[in-house]
């Protein structure tokens, strides 16, 4: 055999095996790359999927901060802690509490109980509102729920709760390019998600006065709201039970914005067929309807 | 009495040249210093993730320094053969006792005065504030509490084998009480008969050591003052079980034999 053809065709099967080895594994890399922002997030690598339970303790904690330590721990009645309030305080997501939140310690259950809550937060009230201290003016301590609600977005990227909430209070606290940032990193992690975009829609027609990007924003949220709750008739979508409780809040919330965006814009028509569309999810369908009736009369009289 | 201050004067000097509250009081620093260099948001005025940091990580310093100085002290002095000839000078088993204890308190006192003027200067770096009273409510109390462990683990020295033991088994008990302590009783109402009233028993007997510890949330979230009348009477009552610890380290050293 002569060497340099042995050589030669050596050469030429390793070429084909590499070859062969690149187009097998490059679609493999490209299927691995939308994961690879996870992957390199130092906590999912540290713990995995149980990073999410401690988002959501992060989360908690920040509830706490926000309540200045007055908080139900796992043997206190939690009911009216369900959806945590800086969460709700946001109105971009549906509650679920119930009961007195001022009242979950219950009655001292002995002298040791009674002589202990002397030590402890005793009162219900929120960092805006000036915590601890009653002080109005130190309304601006709220920024002490950031750190953990960033942890908890560190924990969980994948959770459009944390990013509305600390975009909620970042613009509470005046920071509107840092909330539009963290919408904007929300979703990157989770793209076409409408609440984000609802809530993008809030910032761009609340804080930049920008009612075109936002009807555009809002409009996009309504199509992605659509897209993700799939092909069922509307009615179905929007039916009242728990599965579809936070999806009806958010059709019925971007309705109304999108409403009062055609009202100020004088189109009548418009507000009144998006007014229909949220009478349909919303929790008082009552008033919708008055305000319907109302928007005709206005109609009627210009 | 003097033989009393004698002896605690040894101990504290022991614990300065020890190096096991540097370790922890450095690596206390270094742990808050690196957590305050976190940018969150742009903003350099959020603190109260910092304070709760570094007062759990005061409370277990204090809980380790307190534990394991107190553990070794009679069974070092048995092991260095040190304990016949120090009851053989006009020394009471009793003062032997009380020396120790006061030496392992005022020691954790002094460590402790260390590390809530480095939480202060921390808390006042952002805050611009010292709220001094509260920041010396919780201390005082916190030293209270060292109190009652420095007492039980004095006890627990006399009663088990081994220094490595008692440590363990103070660590798991004060651990227990600081986490669950306070909801021993709802954990009771739960249980069937007889569990029931062995947990409320023991939630009765047990040193409600998690008083003090809970406090932290009033420090970190800047509450007001607790009344001074409480304060007085949680000390009273932790000062009623260091010394029921006390007098039963006593009686239990009166009957062991020290060779």
């Amino acid at each position: 055999m002569n060497p340099p053809r042995t050589l030669f065709l050596l050469l030429v099967a390793l070429l084909v095996l590499c070859f062969g080895l690149a187009a097998g594994l490059l679609p493999r890399f490209r299927a691995l790359e939308k994961g690879r922002h996870q992957s390199g997030n130092f906590f999912i690598l540290l713990l995995g999927d149980s990073s999410r339970i401690f988002a959501n303790s992060a989360f908690d904690e920040a509830d706490a901060y926000y309540h200045s330590g007055y908080y139900p721990t796992i043997y206190d009645n939690k009911a009216a802690f369900e959806t945590p309030h800086i969460a709700e305080d946001t109105g971009a997501v549906a509650s679920h509490n119930q009961g007195e939140e001022t009242a979950f310690m219950g009655p001292p259950r002995d002298w040791i109980d009674a002589f202990g809550r002397n030590f402890i937060p005793n009162r219900h009230t929120h960092l805006d509102e000036g915590g601890a201290s009653g002080d109005l003016s130190g309304s601006h301590e709220v920024e002490e729920i950031l750190p953990w609600l960033k942890l908890s977005a560190e924990l969980d990227p994948d959770n459009v709760r944390t990013y509305v909430v600390t975009a909620f209070w970042l613009t509470h606290l005046n920071q509107i390019p840092l909330a539009e940032l963290v919408l904007r990193q929300g979703m990157q992690n989770i793209p076409d998600n409408p609440q984000l975009l609802f809530e993008l829609g809030r910032i761009y027609f609340e804080n930049y006065h920008d009612s075109t990007r936002a009807r555009n924003i809002w409009e996009a949220a309504l199509r992605d709201w659509e897209k993700q709750t799939g092909d069922a008739p509307l009615s179905e979508k929007l039916k009242l039970d728990n599965a579809h409780y936070d999806s009806r809040f958010i059709y019925e919330q971007l309705q109304a914005n999108l409403a009062l965006l055609e009202e100020d814009a004088g189109n009548y028509d418009a507000a009144i067929a998006r007014w229909n569309l949220d009478k349909l999810a919303s929790p008082n369908p009552d008033n919708v309807q008055k305000h319907i009736d109302d928007l005709k009369q206005k109609q009627t009289a210009h | 009495m003097n033989n009393v201050f004698a002896v605690s004067g040894i101990v504290i000097k022991e614990l300065y040249r020890r190096k096991d509250f540097y370790v922890l009081f450095i690596l206390t620093i270094v742990i808050c210093l690196v957590m305050a260099s976190v940018n969150i948001y742009n903003d350099n005025q959020i603190i109260r993730y910092l304070k709760e940091l570094c007062l759990l990580l005061i409370w277990v310093s204090s809980l380790v320094i307190a534990i394991t100085t107190t553990a070794r002290q009679i069974p070092a002095e048995r092991e260095q053969r040190t304990l016949l000839p120090l009851l053989a000078k006009p020394l009471s088993r009793t003062q032997l006792i009380f020396g120790k204890f006061l030496g392992c308190w005022l020691a954790c006192g002094l460590m402790l005065i260390c590390f809530y003027v480095f939480f202060g200067a921390l808390a006042a770096s952002r805050e611009h504030a010292w709220p001094l009273l509260n920041y010396f409510q919780a201390a005082f109390l916190h030293w209270m509490t060292l109190g009652v462990v420095i007492a039980f683990t004095l006890l627990g020295s006399l009663v088990f084998a081994a220094p490595s033991s008692n440590s363990t088994i103070c660590f798991v008990i004060v651990a227990a009480i600081l986490c669950v302590g306070r909801y021993l009783d709802v954990v009771a109402l739960s249980r069937p008969e007889p569990v029931r009233s062995i947990i409320w028993a023991v939630y009765y007997a047990i040193p409600h050591l998690e008083i003090p510890f809970e406090m932290r949330n009033l420090i970190v979230h800047d509450w007001p003052l607790v009344d001074w009348k409480f304060i007085a009477l949680d000390a009273l009552y932790l000062l009623a079980y260091t010394a029921a610890f006390l007098v039963a380290a006593c009686l239990v050293f009166r009957r062991k034999a020290v060779n």
